[in-house]
């Protein structure tokens, strides 16, 4: 395998925007990305993005915002309708074929122009269940009562909710945050029984963008590029009645294929709701003593779909590349109640 | 026995969004309610773009100045058009026409009326026939149709990479 290194992040701030479309959010995102790198468009090999034309109701949206990569004369370009950590992969993967050194990786959702909730019902399947229209906050729930019935308690909720709230406050970018804790959050009234308001994540807008490079151009463009020394994505059986919900079998394949091996020194994990952070990481063998989970305060504090998994990517690499650690696990889910997961394990050394 | 194959099932759907049409976009919007084309210039190649969206899609860059664009143009291809789409109540043959206003370097797909269909020509100088002023809105749909102006028709030239 060809050694391929996150070089550069950059994230917008996550809130509702009505007043800029997609484009107009991507663009300073795309110019702060690139800048520390010193490449143009044209100097990247592969560009793949991640989005879903749903969000916004906005047909072909993913075409008009490759204005915002300006591919003037024509470039190599491809285009996931997935979070942009599965663009990340894409990406990853040509860069595999080492007839280029260099990608660039970026994502955009506005989830606020319709219900996201009952959007996202149309990832279901069109015969069985699409038609009786579960929006993804009913089916989270389900999981979370599975999760709970399979002996967890609804403190064990409050105590991920109330972390990534303090975790969030030195997260500029991100959109709920602050110091509460857990007895309050337990004495709020329940909204999709057995989960809170807070167990929910809020409704972002927002871009994200992550430059890709392999080898010695990664080591060029980057004082202290954070490795990829494994990536892999599993999916589950569509059908929920299938699944134990209170796991997540396929993110433990995941991370077996990807190497986690329980160990890291930071772990972002794309879990929009509460339960789905505790599946997550017992799922990838991590403990939260020796383990560093979601420091930016995760998709709990800001979710804008179809980013937000790729921001797990660039904000594990991001802190590996400032030496907040030498070893991270970087975790997207898409899909009703974590049916696909994606995971990888990042390494940075001085 | 074998039960009926099912062919096919109906699942209805139905999204609402509050649609945001984005900052030059709304712009272009709030121009069009007072009766004025106004399109954007990007600062790295100077292209005017109408209607402008988030940036220069040749450049990558964000937008600059707004430039107010003529209601002259001038029309670069067109087609006739001899099956009408459904509701729609245009007396057939029409002209559909793709049409560079004056002052911009994009063009807009618009009605061409006002000269019998076996007339139209490229190159041919137009001008908007805009609705009533009281019937104006947010809406491109304000210019009702293009006419001929009386001027000799444009250089091929002029607007080649426009066809």
């Amino acid at each position: 395998m060809r050694d391929v290194a996150v070089v550069s992040f950059a994230q917008s701030a996550t809130r509702r925007d009505q007043t800029r479309n997609e484009v107009e959010i991507l663009l300073p995102v795309l110019r702060e990305a690139m800048a520390p790198t010193g490449l143009t468009t044209h100097d990247i090999g592969f560009t793949c993005s991640g989005s879903s034309d749903y969000l916004a109701g906005q047909a072909f949206a993913f075409v008009s915002a490759l204005d915002a990569v300006g591919p003037w004369p024509p470039i190599q370009e491809s285009h996931v309708e997935m979070d942009g950590a599965w663009a990340l992969y894409e990406a990853w993967v040509r860069l595999q074929h080492g007839d280029i050194d260099t990608a660039l990786v970026y994502a955009f959702g506005k989830s606020s122009p319709g219900d996201v909730a009952r959007v996202l019902s149309l990832q279901l399947d069109p015969y069985v269940t699409g038609p009786l229209w579960p929006d993804a906050i009913s089916l989270a729930a389900l999981q979370a009562r599975a999760f709970l019935e399979a002996g967890h308690d609804e403190k064990d909720l409050a105590r991920v909710v109330a972390r990534s709230r303090r975790n969030a406050v030195g997260n500029p970018h991100a959109q709920l945050s602050g110091d509460i804790d857990e007895a309050t959050l337990l004495d709020e009234p329940l909204y999709a029984d057995p989960l809170r308001m807070h167990d929910c994540p809020p409704i972002s807008d927002g871009a994200a963008v992550v430059v890709l490079a392999a080898g010695d151009k990664a080591r060029e463009l980057c004082e202290r590029p954070a490795w990829i020394r494994g990536i892999d994505h599993r999916i589950d059986v569509q059908a929920l009645g299938s699944r134990d919900l209170s796991q997540s079998a396929s993110t433990r394949l995941a991370g077996e294929k990807a190497g986690v091996g329980g160990r890291a020194d930071l772990a972002e994990l794309h879990a929009p709701f509460s339960h789905q952070e505790l599946i997550v990481a017992e799922a990838l063998g991590l403990d939260e003593t020796a383990t560093s989970i979601n420091p930016s305060g995760g998709a709990l504090a800001s979710n804008p779909v179809m980013v937000a998994g790729l921001v797990r990517i660039g904000e594990a690499a991001r802190r590996l590349s400032a030496g907040e650690g030498e070893r991270a696990v970087a975790h997207a889910t898409s899909g009703p109640a974590l049916q696909q997961n994606l995971v990888c394990v990042l390494e940075a050394t001085s | 026995m074998t039960a009926e194959p099912i062919t096919g099932i109906v699942t209805p759907i139905r999204l609402d969004y509050t649609y945001t049409p984005g900052t030059s976009p709304s712009q272009f919007l709030r121009g069009m309610k007072e009766g004025r084309i106004l399109g954007r210039r990007c600062p790295s190649c100077a292209k005017v773009y109408v209607p402008p969206r988030g940036g220069c899609p040749m450049c990558g860059v964000e937008f600059a100045e707004e430039v107010r664009v003529a209601d002259t143009g001038t029309l670069v291809t067109f087609a006739v058009v001899n099956v009408n789409f459904a509701n729609r109540v245009i007396d057939l043959p029409y002209v559909s026409g793709e049409v560079r206003f004056d002052g911009s370097d994009t063009t807009s797909m618009v009605l061409v009326q006002g000269i019998p269909v076996d007339q139209v020509r490229m190159g041919m100088r137009v001008k908007a026939h805009w609705l009533p002023r009281d019937e104006w809105d947010f809406t491109f749909a304000n210019i009702d149709y293009v006419e001929p102006l009386d001027e000799p028709d444009a250089d091929y030239e002029s607007y080649k990479e426009f066809v």
